[in-house]
């Protein structure tokens, strides 16, 4: 099965990206992890984000786009980023998930990726 | 054959079969509300067909072969709507698990870790079981869940989903997270057998299923002493659950019960099932209680209860699981070993027992015993908090006066 483990990070660990001094054990870690989930043969597909402060929103509401500055909902986690893994149950899942940087301080959550749509049936 | 003695042959089979049959239908496509109806289809079919063509020699092969035709069919419905091929394949890959024999094989436990899996809410987890292991239904478990069996029903409904959706594993293994997992499944067997408790009282027949739980997971975790013990436990608590009311309904304490009303069967069966836990050297709070409830039951045997020996059990109870139940209880223990005083200061030592029933029970009786003035106000809050009324009418008997205990 394809889950998705989004990266709940909190705004402190976020802020260690250009840190002088702590950016270095942020990007190891990480890097780490990556590349774990990679050998392991799991890996689908993967990214980090840039900060909620880039982000934009859009709505369409009666026909009008609104468009907003920041992300859909503040919240104290914010997602940094994302691994989509291919592994046979939950378990496996909740496996990987434990190894995230982000799960030490942040959250990670698992979700099964929708199965694809089946081909044009009669 | 009459149709009479077919439905209770059927009733019979559903009863011993449910959960194995459920299990083995949804260990691999992990959809057990689909696994359920097509078994439900399966029991419905034997009660229109087996008046005819008399009670198969293997009820549960064929119930499981019947059902499993539903279960496919059903797929293929579905793969008009959407791709399932893939369920299709693990569908008739059930044939495999079926022995020469005809023998239907247990992978209950596979069910049991399924439901009290961590990524199903803890409150959801006893219901779940009681449902799917033996085939309990919504309205009744809502009943004894204080729930409305719509809400109790979408809850089932929306673990069942997630179970299928969120790819939990159906399996025995996972050695390294066993032990936390076998935890959760006696959790919730102990929520089932409190839970059943509490219907007794109100005079449903929960606490017998819960009990049926009991012994069904004994029967997949043989190895495990804490299940043992709550066997044990759950076997004394229903061997007196007679014997907890008088002939007019009033309830009646342990240290007041007439032991010749309680099931000497069970009791016996209890200090079976204690007696084998006790080699594997692993106590824990279950085998505790269960043995709290074995002292007292010596009764029954011309033992009286030894107060000194049920308040050190209480001390290791509370050691091992300091719940506000439990440290209510060794009050209630220090009362009879060591008096008032000793309870009461033992009663003043629990936090957080502002709205828990049995410690203003506790209190008023203690209370009472010093000739203390705020016994009154003790009873009066006790009373307040009382969710059964037989056991009211015993506190306002006792308020007025009325013959304690012994």
């Amino acid at each position: 099965m394809h889950y998705m483990l989004t990266m709940l990070e909190t705004a402190a660990a976020m802020s260690e990206r250009d840190h002088p001094e702590k950016a270095e054990g942020y990007w190891g870690g990480w890097m780490a992890y990556a590349e774990a989930v990679r050998f392991s043969g799991v890996m689908v597909s993967g990214n980090g984000l840039q900060p909620p402060a880039t982000a934009t929103t859009l709505r369409i509401r009666n026909g009008q786009r609104h468009v907003e500055d920041g992300p859909f909902a503040e919240t104290k986690e914010m997602i940094g980023g994302y691994f989509i893994i291919d592994v046979p149950d939950l378990d496996a899942a909740l496996a990987w998930a434990a190894r995230a940087p982000a799960a030490l301080n942040g959250a990670v959550e698992i979700r099964p990726v929708l199965p694809p749509p089946p081909p044009a049936a009669a | 054959m009459t149709a009479a003695t077919t439905g209770a042959e059927v009733a019979r089979v559903a009863r011993e079969s449910y959960g194995r049959l459920v299990a083995l239908l949804a260990v691999r496509t992990r959809d057990i509300a689909a696994a359920e109806d097509a078994l439900g289809d399966a029991l419905a079919a034997a009660l229109s067909t087996w008046p005819r063509s008399g009670v198969p020699d293997r009820p549960e092969a064929w119930l499981l072969t019947t059902a499993r035709r539903r279960l496919v069919d059903a797929a293929r419905a579905a793969g008009v709507r959407r791709n399932a091929a893939p369920s299709l394949v693990l569908t008739s890959r059930v044939v495999e698990d079926v022995g020469e024999d005809g023998a239907i094989p247990d992978r209950r436990l596979a069910l049991m870790f399924a439901c009290t899996h961590p990524a199903i809410a803890t409150t959801i987890q006893a219901p779940l079981m009681l449902q799917v292991v033996l085939g309990l239904d919504a309205a009744r478990i809502a009943a004894v869940f204080l729930a409305s069996p719509a809400a109790m029903g979408q809850a089932l409904s929306r673990a069942k989903a997630k179970l299928r959706d969120a790819g939990i594993p159906f399996s025995e293994s996972a050695p390294e997270e066993r032990a936390a997992r076998v935890g959760a499944v006696r959790d919730a067997v102990y929520a089932a057998l409190a839970l059943g408790h509490g219907d007794a009282a109100a005079g449903g027949a929960l606490a017998e299923e819960a009990l049926w739980l009991a012994r069904v997971t004994a029967v997949v975790l043989p190895e495990d002493a804490e299940v043992l013990g709550l066997l044990a436990l759950a076997l004394h608590v229903e061997a007196r659950r007679l014997a907890r009311r008088a002939a007019d309904g009033t309830y009646v304490p342990l240290d007041a019960q007439d032991p010749a009303r309680w099931n000497r069967a069970m009791i016996l069966e209890a200090e079976r099932a204690l007696y084998r836990a006790s080699p594997m050297r692993n106590p824990g709070r279950y085998q505790l209680e269960a043995a709290i409830q074995s002292a007292h039951a010596g009764r029954l045997f011309g033992h009286p209860a030894e107060p000194g020996m049920i308040a050190l059990l209480y001390e290791a109870l509370v050691a091992h699981a300091p719940s506000i139940g439990a440290q209510v209880g060794r009050a209630g223990a220090l009362l009879a070993a060591r008096g008032p005083e000793v309870a009461l200061a033992a009663l003043d030592g629990i936090a957080g027992a502002e709205a828990y029933q049995p410690w203003w029970a506790m209190r008023a009786e203690i209370l009472s015993r010093l000739g203390h003035g705020d016994a009154g106000a003790a009873y009066d809050r006790a009373i307040a908090l009382a969710e059964d009324h037989t056991v009211r009418a015993f506190l306002l008997n006792r308020q007025a006066g009325g013959s304690a205990p012994t």
